[in-house]
């Protein structure tokens, strides 16, 4: 029985621009810069990093929404009870790969299509794969409805997203992620547009479905408090790298990379009286190696806890 | 130590299609000199509309109804617009949320602070102006090259520290800032709020702070009101909201805030929406969303007015009841 | 049970629409004008059918009928004022006829004999609710005929360009790359083309049916400005998280711009068409004004004929040749116009006062 749902491998998404008179300068932005990770059946990893750092490009490269330029993903495949590579995969192949990963996005009006009814949204994925009958369907969607607390689901059915409130778009979200059931959701800042106090709610929704329906998270945010209610695990990125990657509570009580001490030392407390722990981050200990192997790109501390080896510049 | 802003009784309505929107309902607080004040709400609470009404900068439907807003011993509501300029920017000056949007991107900073200057210090010579851009620059942590930069080659930190130069350039006794950092990154987020403490320290500045964002308010305040649908539902030092808070509505915001200190707690989370501020009712604002509403607080026999505990520390007494029974 | 309660909603859509689009005043003002025209486009063939109408008389080309009158012969003065006339110009009268007319028909007639006239044109009548044109046809017949003319010219020009223009722009959206580029040029190139003079040369080259004029105008519109409008369109919508989600979830490019990219610029391509209908009945009456069209009867060539015949230069004694046919283009061009400003606050729901 395999451990993982996705293996990502020295993943690199490279941006190419031209400018110039007759596009001769060449451009190239390293979004993703090579990153590698595990993601575990049924546990959650969270990504953290700034805005531009690479977390949103390393999701949509997942999703096959923008071609990976080198690496290697590889995800579970149930039929042949093994990690299959996304390269090379004929249509078939794909559309069975996209059955099972789902995304929900932060901004909760754009992800739907505002002319469709909730209902309609909810359904295109069954209707995308062909599964079961119509009947089916809609009860499947009446069901889910239901699960992710938009109830009494009739008054949410023939409702357009505009009548809907934040949380309630962001609910709809959900159920669509999860009507095919997939294995593995990718969430980018899904609370981040989200009203304060309504925020928990939603968090506790995807964690109790989690739970129940066995679904692994991806869960992609800046907030590192946020990533620390969601995930078991947690990724810091920075510049397009994964700097540090450990157990969350390891990774708050003992964080080795610059960058994550710099991090955790700006995050302010929800109390007066509490003095933050500051890491005194010199210019020096940013440009510290901490193996001379400059190629690895993440070297075991042992613990599960694996920190960046290379340069890491140009922070402040 | 006297108050340099004291707000009696204000209430403010919108004039919409629907109806009047009673966007702030018999809001009551005092900024001492030298303090640092926090306001603190979820979205469409009223607090924007607060900060709007410090400098009369309210939109035209806008209507203050009653109250008043005593900055530095005059009332500002009653004062023609002539009078108003000089309390704006010279007494009360603004760092709003979106700095990247605040600069004309055709003009160099420089030059728009300059523009700033001249407006309320037209005897000035140029020199002069520039050597009051450079303290500002060097207060504010930028390099002096970026009088002749524009907008467009700054990052979102340097421009967002620009703006606060730009507040600070007629010597206000205090500042308003609206959630001023929400754009920003976090390590950037938190250089900016340090720069702010310290220049509010070094020039004895008043701040009046407003986010959504209690670990922020809970750093850079030292009293703190919180509100909702309009209304100040409890207000007092920020320790003693933090560590003793009356209200429900205060006690769920604290308890729905994930940290990265102490333990992983489970958080609470509010259900429903707040409500619409059109119809007016007697009865509490927030009793449709408080996990346990006594009867009271739907027929609305107890207004909503708040009550003095100890040394300065005010709740709702509708809540303050409920909980103390 | 759940289904029945799904189903259900299904047919609500339209009527929600609907009731939406009554709050529109504008809109209402439109529709009840285009339904006005409507009406009057079926009527007449109603009217046939039933008998009620017999085709020799309120044929609208070639029905005929004379309104009777008689006519007093007179001798008109050779100068003026008289103590019957003012001007040259009211000599003869209404009900007087000329002898130095009449005599090379009718030699015998004599200074005061009653002849029977017939008036052409008539003015209206309880025969003619708008008196008859001066080839004796009933104006109020061709008016309904112009009626069918203008919806069909219209509505299929229209249509025929909207389809056009939005697949066109869609699939340069969607597409991009070389695609996008000839679509690009091949608009700058129409753009470039004044649209009347175009017509103008066409027609010299073959003979212009209506449907050949709905057809050149609704390929000329096609292919022209509105591209690029609903190209920037669709490009809006294609970067929306929902058609990335519709990506993820492993939606085909086309199940995606049907279901998703059409969708969405569906309510500017039918703005598009509703002024479409607009400008080509207005292109209609100016091409039958100057005689480019092979068409039978038309509100322009109605006015072309009064113009031809001198009846506008009349003054407003003919009114009944020249009015309704001026009016009823602008009132239905202008009904359209209305309708698409109507429709406007249903596809843009946002908008719409919250």
């Amino acid at each position: 029985m395999n451990k993982n749902i996705i293996e990502i491998e020295n993943l690199k998404t490279y941006f190419e621009s031209s400018s110039g008179l007759f596009n001769r300068n060449k451009i190239i932005t390293k979004a993703v810069d090579g990153i590698s990770f595990d993601l575990e059946f049924g546990k959650s990893l969270g990504i953290v990093g700034q805005s531009g750092c690479g977390k949103t490009t390393t999701a949509r490269t997942i999703t096959m929404l923008e071609e990976k330029t080198s690496g290697d993903i590889r995800y579970f495949n149930e039929s042949t009870n093994e990690m299959i590579s996304l390269d090379g995969l004929d249509e078939g192949e794909i559309k069975n790969f996209r059955r099972n990963v789902q995304m929900i996005f932060q901004d909760p009006y754009e992800a739907m299509n505002p002319r469709w009814m909730i209902k309609d949204t909810i359904l295109e994925p069954l209707s995308i794969h062909n599964i079961g009958t119509e009947e089916d369907r809609d009860i499947a969607v009446y069901e889910m409805l239901k699960t992710v607390g938009l109830t009494p689901p009739e008054n949410y059915l023939n409702r357009y997203p505009h009548e809907l409130s934040g949380g309630q778009r962001q609910r709809v979200a959900i159920a669509r992620a999860l009507v095919m059931k997939p294995k593995f959701i990718i969430c980018d800042e899904p609370t981040s547009m989200l009203d304060v106090s309504i925020r928990i709610s939603i968090m506790d929704l995807m964690i109790n479905l989690a739970k129940d329906l066995d679904v692994s998270y991806l869960y992609i945010t800046h907030d590192l408090a946020v990533a620390r209610y969601m995930c078991e695990r947690i990724a810091v990125m920075y510049n397009g790298k994964i700097v540090e990657i450990a157990e969350t509570e390891e990774l708050l009580k003992n964080p080795i990379h610059p960058y994550t001490k710099r991090l955790i030392s700006s995050i302010p407390v929800p109390d007066p009286k509490y003095v933050r722990k500051v890491y005194e981050v010199t210019q020096k200990d940013l440009e510290q190696i901490y193996s001379l192997d400059e190629n690895d790109t993440l070297f075991d501390t042992g613990n599960n806890h694996y920190v960046a080896t290379h340069k890491v510049e140009g922070l402040i | 130590m006297s108050n340099i802003l004291e707000v009696k009784d204000l209430n403010m309505q919108y004039k919409t299609s629907e109806g009047f929107v009673k966007a702030i309902q018999d809001v009551s607080f005092d900024i001492p000199e030298k303090a640092s004040f926090g306001l603190v709400g979820e979205s469409g609470c009223g607090k924007t509309s607060v900060a709007m009404s410090l400098l009369q900068l309210q939109s035209d439907n806008a209507e203050i109804t009653s109250g008043s807003i005593v900055f530095d011993g005059t009332d500002i509501v009653q004062l023609s617009e002539q009078d108003l300029r000089k309390v704006r920017w010279f007494g009360i000056s603004i760092v709003f949320q979106g700095a990247m949007n605040a600069w004309n991107p055709v003009i160099k900073i420089g030059e728009q602070i300059r523009e700033a200057i001249r407006e309320h210090y037209p005897e000035n010579s140029k020199d002069q102006n520039t050597e009051i851009i450079l303290d500002l620059f060097n207060l504010v942590g930028l390099d002096q090259t970026v009088i002749e930069r524009y907008p467009h080659e700054l990052s979102g930190g340097m421009k967002q520290r620009a703006v606060i130069a730009l507040a600070l350039s007629c010597q206000p006794k205090l500042i308003i800032a609206d959630e001023p950092t929400t754009a920003l990154d976090v390590v950037i987020q938190d250089q900016i709020l340090k720069e702010i403490r310290k220049i509010q320290n070094k020039l004895g500045l008043s701040l009046l702070y407003i986010s959504h964002d209690i670990a922020v308010i809970a750093e850079m305040t030292d009293l703190m009101a919180v509100m909702y649908a309009g209304r100040i539902v409890e207000i007092g030092k920020t320790t003693d909201l933090f560590s003793n808070p009356k209200h429900t509505y205060t006690k769920m915001l604290l308890e729905s805030t994930p940290s990265i200190t102490g333990d992983r707690k489970t958080l609470k989370s509010l259900e429903g929406e707040p409500p619409s501020l059109i119809d007016f009712q007697e009865a509490c604002s927030f009793s449709s969303r408080c996990p346990s509403p006594t009867k009271e607080c739907k027929d609305g026999s107890i207004s909503m007015k708040l009550i003095e505990l100890e040394d300065g520390h005010k709740v709702d007494q509708c809540c303050y009841r409920c909980l103390n029974e | 049970m759940e289904n029945n309660i799904i189903k259900k909603s299904k047919l609500t859509t339209f009527k929600q629409n609907f009731n939406r689009f009554k709050e529109s005043k504008i809109g209402m003002v439109g529709l009840v004008i285009v339904i006005f025209f409507g009406f009057l486009a079926i009527l007449q063939p109603f009217l046939f059918f039933t008998g009620m109408w017999d085709y020799s008389t309120y044929h609208p080309v070639l029905g005929y009928d004379a309104v009777p009158y008689t006519a007093t012969v007179v001798e008109c003065p050779k100068e003026y004022p008289t103590e019957n006339y003012n001007t040259r110009a009211d000599c003869p009268s209404l009900n007087e006829i000329s002898i130095i007319t009449l005599r090379p028909f009718m030699p015998e007639v004599e200074i005061g004999d009653k002849v029977e006239r017939f008036r052409q044109p008539a003015p209206p009548s309880r025969s003619h609710i708008l008196g008859t044109d001066s080839l004796g046809r009933d104006v109020f017949s061709q008016i309904m005929e112009g009626s069918q003319v203008a919806f069909f010219l219209g509505l299929l020009s229209a249509t025929l360009s909207v389809f056009i223009s939005t697949i066109l722009g869609s699939i340069a959206a969607y597409f991009g790359g070389i695609v996008d580029a000839y679509l690009m040029r091949q608009s700058d190139l129409l753009l470039m083309l004044p649209s009347l003079p175009l017509l103008f040369i066409i027609s010299a080259f073959t003979e212009l049916k209506v449907w050949h004029l709905a057809l050149v105008i609704g390929i000329l519109g096609g292919l022209g400005g509105s591209v690029i409008t609903i190209k920037s369109q669709a490009l809006q919508v294609k970067v929306k998280p929902f058609v990335d989600l519709a990506r993820i979830t492993g939606g085909s490019r086309m199940n995606i711009l049907f279901s998703h990219i059409l969708p969405n610029v569906a309510p500017l391509a039918i703005l598009f068409m509703v002024f479409g209908v607009t400008g080509a009945i207005a292109s209609e009456s100016v091409l039958s004004f100057l005689g480019l069209i092979n068409l039978d009867m038309s509100w322009g060539l109605m006015i072309a004929l009064s113009q031809a015949d001198g009846y506008i230069s009349a003054g407003f004694e003919f009114w009944w040749l020249v009015v309704p046919a001026g009016l009823s283009v602008t009132l239905l061009a202008g009904g359209f116009y209305l309708i698409g400003r109507g429709l406007d606050d249903i596809f843009n729901p946002r908008l719409r006062k919250r």
